[in-house]
């Protein structure tokens, strides 16, 4: 086995218990740690794909922006006070039956789908120099509609977070 | 056939951990009815399909399946603010963040 092997199984590995505790932990501050090694594994995976800028992007967006934005929530929802959400039995079996099943039927479709082709490997596509010739050359106005998304995005955000004045009667 | 992307990995064992990734996510959304945490689980899938499309990307030896993850990162974290401030605001009319409740609506 190479190196690159035994990380990828090593980080592999890691990603997939901390996403089993992100759905399973009864607590959620867990389920918001184990979202985070996840997130930190795949940008570990984005690094051993030479993407580097995909690996900063991500771990700056996900691991800065929006768990971040979860960690606040949940404190501020203050969730010891409030009685544990509890899920019924059925809903456990039909979920984990329901989730099997996909995943039965995606690795039957990939196992019988045709062999992949690979084009002539290129070293360097990740790189922040050659994404952003891309971005700023054919995908300049999706870029700019981006930014458009976003701003009306943190409106929606606060507009629906304002507290509505009493209707006075 | 294995396709190699790197030393000693091949694309074939991207698509399983992808696959696995994916199928957890769709696991804490279909059993799970803490609202925060189905959140979570749509997080986990769109990032699983966005490592997959690192993976084709690397595999085509062409950039736009990394700029489009790039889109579909920033289109998440706008999709994660609009969907926790519901969140709020559903928990300051119910005190409950139990998606059961939602159920309400329609009566």
């Amino acid at each position: 086995m190479e190196l690159n092997e035994i990380i990828f199984y090593i980080l592999a590995f890691i990603g997939i218990v901390a996403a089993l505790v992100t759905v399973t932990a009864n607590n959620p501050i867990y389920s918001i740690l184990g979202l985070i090694v996840c997130f930190f594994t795949i940008s570990a995976h984005f690094v051993l794909m030479n993407a580097q800028f995909l690996a900063m992007v991500n771990i700056i967006v996900y691991a800065g922006a929006i768990i971040v934005l979860f960690l606040f929530v949940v404190m501020m929802m203050n969730l010891n006070d409030l009685p544990r959400v509890k899920t019924h039995i059925l809903w456990k079996v039909a979920g984990v039956v329901g989730a099997g099943g996909l995943m039965l039927i995606l690795v039957a479709s990939l196992k019988v789908s045709g062999n992949l082709v690979q084009a002539q490997p290129v070293a360097n596509i990740g790189l922040i120099h050659t994404l952003g010739k891309v971005l700023m050359n054919e995908f300049l106005v999706p870029f700019i509609m981006t930014s458009i998304l976003l701003n009306s995005a943190m409106i929606g955000a606060v507009l629906l977070t304002k507290r509505e004045k009493r209707i006075q009667k | 056939m294995d396709i190699e992307i790197f030393n000693g990995v091949s694309v074939q064992q991207y698509i399983w951990l992808t696959v696995i990734l994916f199928s957890i996510g769709v696991l804490g959304v279909l059993s799970r009815r803490n609202a925060i945490i189905i959140f979570m689980s749509v997080e986990l899938m769109l990032n699983s399909v966005n490592l997959l499309l690192v993976v084709f990307s690397k595999m085509h030896a062409d950039s736009m399946g990394q700029v489009f993850v790039f889109f579909s990162m920033s289109v998440a974290a706008a999709e994660v603010a609009v969907g926790l401030a519901i969140l709020v605001m559903m928990y300051r009319n119910t005190k409950s963040i139990n998606i059961d409740v939602l159920s309400k609506i329609k009566e």
